[in-house]
């Protein structure tokens, strides 16, 4: 099971957790502004990554491997600023960017799933042809008249000293991927179609002997992570950035894939590895505005490569990390 | 023989049709003239002696990525660390190619070769060899080493590296000697001959050596390749350098023989096209000259399709998304052709992936 840990790491992440903890504590008494700049910045980044990863997660689980994340932010983002900015309305952009989402996740499946197109190829066709289509359809005069998604404090818990600012005065899509967090371990762990996801990418024959139609619920799934992928896409144009540009996905889509190995294919994993991924990246920002330490920012903007490099290889670190058993194999009724 | 070439070569070139078909629909539905567009791309990528010097430029650095994916898929393994291994034998290739001066040609031009060649087989070999000893999975590696390889070359081509000649202020290096510049015979560059002359040793590698047989069956059946006595980590480590080493000398030509230079963000995305090269080309290094060829064509065509019709140069990306579409499910071609049923035509990389 790829969710249990043993005791052994469950000591380790406790013992790195409370070097963490204590390491901002130091940090955030010598600097406070900055220490809070570069947590919120880490938790801006982090978003995109665990939508990301979600996406990739839900489509591993049951046995599919999703190398089109990447496609599918860009070209969700497309269409969430286009409609945006046409409409006049995040919120409808919003819809856009998770429609389009589930339009790519759904040719996806009819690609890997219906077609029986290589998962690898049917991921590169994703990644090419929105690269493609949104270069091609670009429109340099449009803009989002009404400005990006904005914070919103949550009650008395934004004014907690540096916390309050991190994690609740937040803007709302970042919220719902919070939530998404939660909803997606729950269903995943917890429930009937989580159970049955995780058996047709683990053992598609004997899901299919039980009466689970593995085509199906293979289709259905990643279609629907489709839809977490446009979110993400919609976060990057609406409340990231806010705005829309060539290629703005800028090789996220395959960091999350990253992540979500880093995190073991769970939720909660998935969103430590993504803070991890979004601490490095806001720490590049903040060394760029302000270098005290006189490091080369190409070097600092290294590091959270080299690091999962070197995490990936020290494997015994992440556990027995063990993809599931069909992963990539696409599946005939014998 | 000739029957079987034909059915090789019958999905590709209706997927080349469809895909151009269906690129017409797109230009008509931004109010230009697809015979005008196509007829401008062609003109434009074969029409006279610089139209066809251009087509070989682009494809140049396509064959090498399509070997580097090509290769490692040989053997079993996703190399999408083309762009960072690109990147990596581009500069330094530059690097020797201005770093030095006073050598002749035939000295001064094979070691800066050589220069990003070996460090494009580092880059790759780093890939491989970690997964055959750690596990670690070659996908999550090579796309972690292109973001740390454009840093680096971000890096070197702004500080130690960079053209500080007049106000420059981009980062990029000096030009490269005279004497590290890959030369053009006419209408065709050296560096297309010497990306022909790799696709063919390729190709002579994996069917006519005991190597190339190793190599095939740990790509077949990795364990039954390790009960045979092959010494499987080792040909995965090795595969992973030759992959980058084609990457990177693709890059290297770009710096030596097109660029004059490294710059920094010239280069960004021409990785990644070796994918495309590869899986229009089945995998096969022979196929990767004719892909590459196609691919270069429509892109040294794209600018002329944009000044004499008003189209986007980009409708080639989509037009290469919708071929790789048609070439990876045949059967839509087949129900077209109503050919019958091949299963050695589906490629398959996605089996490897959850194998350690």
């Amino acid at each position: 099971m790829g969710q249990v840990m043993k005791p052994q790491q469950r000591q380790l992440l406790y013992a790195g957790l409370t070097v963490m903890l204590v390491v901002i504590w130091i940090f955030y008494s010598a600097n406070g502004p900055q220490t809070t700049a570069v947590l919120a910045g880490t938790v801006r980044a982090a978003t995109l990554l665990a939508l990301g990863a979600m996406c990739g997660m839900i489509g591993e689980r049951s046995g599919v491997v999703n190398i089109g994340i990447e496609g599918q932010f860009l070209l969700s983002a497309f269409a969430a600023f286009t409609i945006a900015s046409m409409t006049g309305s995040l919120f409808m952009g919003t819809v856009a960017g998770i429609g389009m989402g589930l339009m790519m996740g759904w040719l996806l499946a009819a690609m890997a799933v219906g077609l029986k197109v290589d998962q690898i190829i049917a991921g590169t066709v994703l990644n090419i042809a929105a690269l493609g289509l949104t270069s091609f359809f670009y429109d340099r005069s449009r803009s989002l008249g009404m400005g990006k998604y904005t914070n919103i404090d949550l009650g008395p818990l934004a004014d907690i000293p540096l916390v309050g600012t991190v994690f609740f005065s937040r803007p709302p899509l970042t919220y719902l991927t919070m939530a998404l967090l939660v909803v997606v371990h729950v269903a995943l762990f917890r429930s009937v179609w989580g159970m049955r996801t995780r058996a047709i990418g683990e053992h598609p024959g004997a899901a299919d002997t039980v009466g689970i139609d593995v085509l199906r619920l293979r289709y259905l799934n990643v279609t629907l992570a489709g839809g977490l992928a446009g979110l993400g896409g919609a976060y990057l144009a609406l409340e990231a950035v806010g705005t829309f540009s060539r290629a703005m996905s800028g090789g996220r889509g395959f960091l999350a894939l990253a992540v979500m190995i880093f995190g073991r294919r769970t939720p909660f994993g998935a969103y430590a590895a993504a803070l991890f991924f979004g601490f490095t990246t806001a720490l590049q920002n903040q060394f760029q505005l302000n270098n005290t330490f006189d490091i080369p920012p190409q070097f600092v903007g290294m590091l959270p490569f080299v690091v999962t490099i070197v995490v990936v290889a020290l494997s015994g670190l992440v556990g027995s990390m063990r993809d599931p058993a069909a992963l990539g194999q696409n599946y005939e009724k014998g | 023989m000739s029957r079987s070439i034909l059915r090789t070569v019958a999905i590709p070139l209706v997927a080349v049709v469809l895909g151009l078909l269906i690129g017409a629909v797109l230009i008509l539905s931004q109010n230009a003239s697809p015979s005008t567009a196509y007829t401008a791309l062609l003109v434009g990528g074969l029409g006279d002696a610089d139209a066809v010097l251009r087509t070989l430029q682009k494809a140049t650095p396509l064959i090498f990525g399509g070997l580097a994916v090509a290769f490692a898929f040989k053997a079993g393994m996703f190399n999408i660390g083309g762009q960072g291994q690109l990147l990596i034998g581009a500069v330094f290739a530059a690097g020797v190619g201005f770093g030095i001066d006073g050598l002749p040609m035939v000295i001064h031009l094979p070691l800066a070769l050589l220069a990003g060649a070996i460090g494009g087989a580092i880059w790759g070999g780093l890939a491989g060899t970690l997964k055959a000893t750690t596990g670690a999975h070659e996908v999550i590696v090579t796309i972690m080493l292109n973001f740390v390889a454009g840093n680096l070359t971000d890096w070197l081509s702004a500080n130690p590296w960079k053209d500080n000649s007049g106000n420059n202020i981009v980062a990029r290096t000096p030009l490269v000697e005279d004497s590290a510049t890959i030369p053009t015979l006419g209408a065709v560059p050296v560096g297309f001959l010497l990306a022909v002359a790799a696709a063919a040793t390729c190709w002579l590698v994996l069917e006519r050596t005991t190597y190339g047989f190793e190599v095939r069956s740990v790509g077949h059946n990795r364990n039954a390749a390790r009960y045979s006595g092959i010494k499987v980590g080792w040909i995965m480590g090795s595969t992973m350098a030759v992959a980058g080493m084609l990457a990177a000398l693709g890059g290297a030509v770009e710096s030596l023989g097109v660029d004059g230079r490294f710059e920094a963000g010239v280069n960004v995305g021409l990785g990644f096209e070796g994918i495309t090269i590869a899986l229009l080309a089945r995998a096969n290094p022979l196929g990767v000259i004719p892909a590459a060829l196609l691919v270069g064509l429509m892109e040294a065509g794209a600018s002329r399709m944009q000044f004499k019709a008003g189209v986007a140069p980009e409708l080639i990306d989509v037009i290469q998304a919708l071929i790789l579409f048609f070439v990876a499910a045949p059967i839509i071609i087949r129900w077209l052709l109503r050919m019958r049923e091949d299963t050695s035509e589906q490629l398959q990389l996605g089996a490897g992936w959850g194998k350690s």
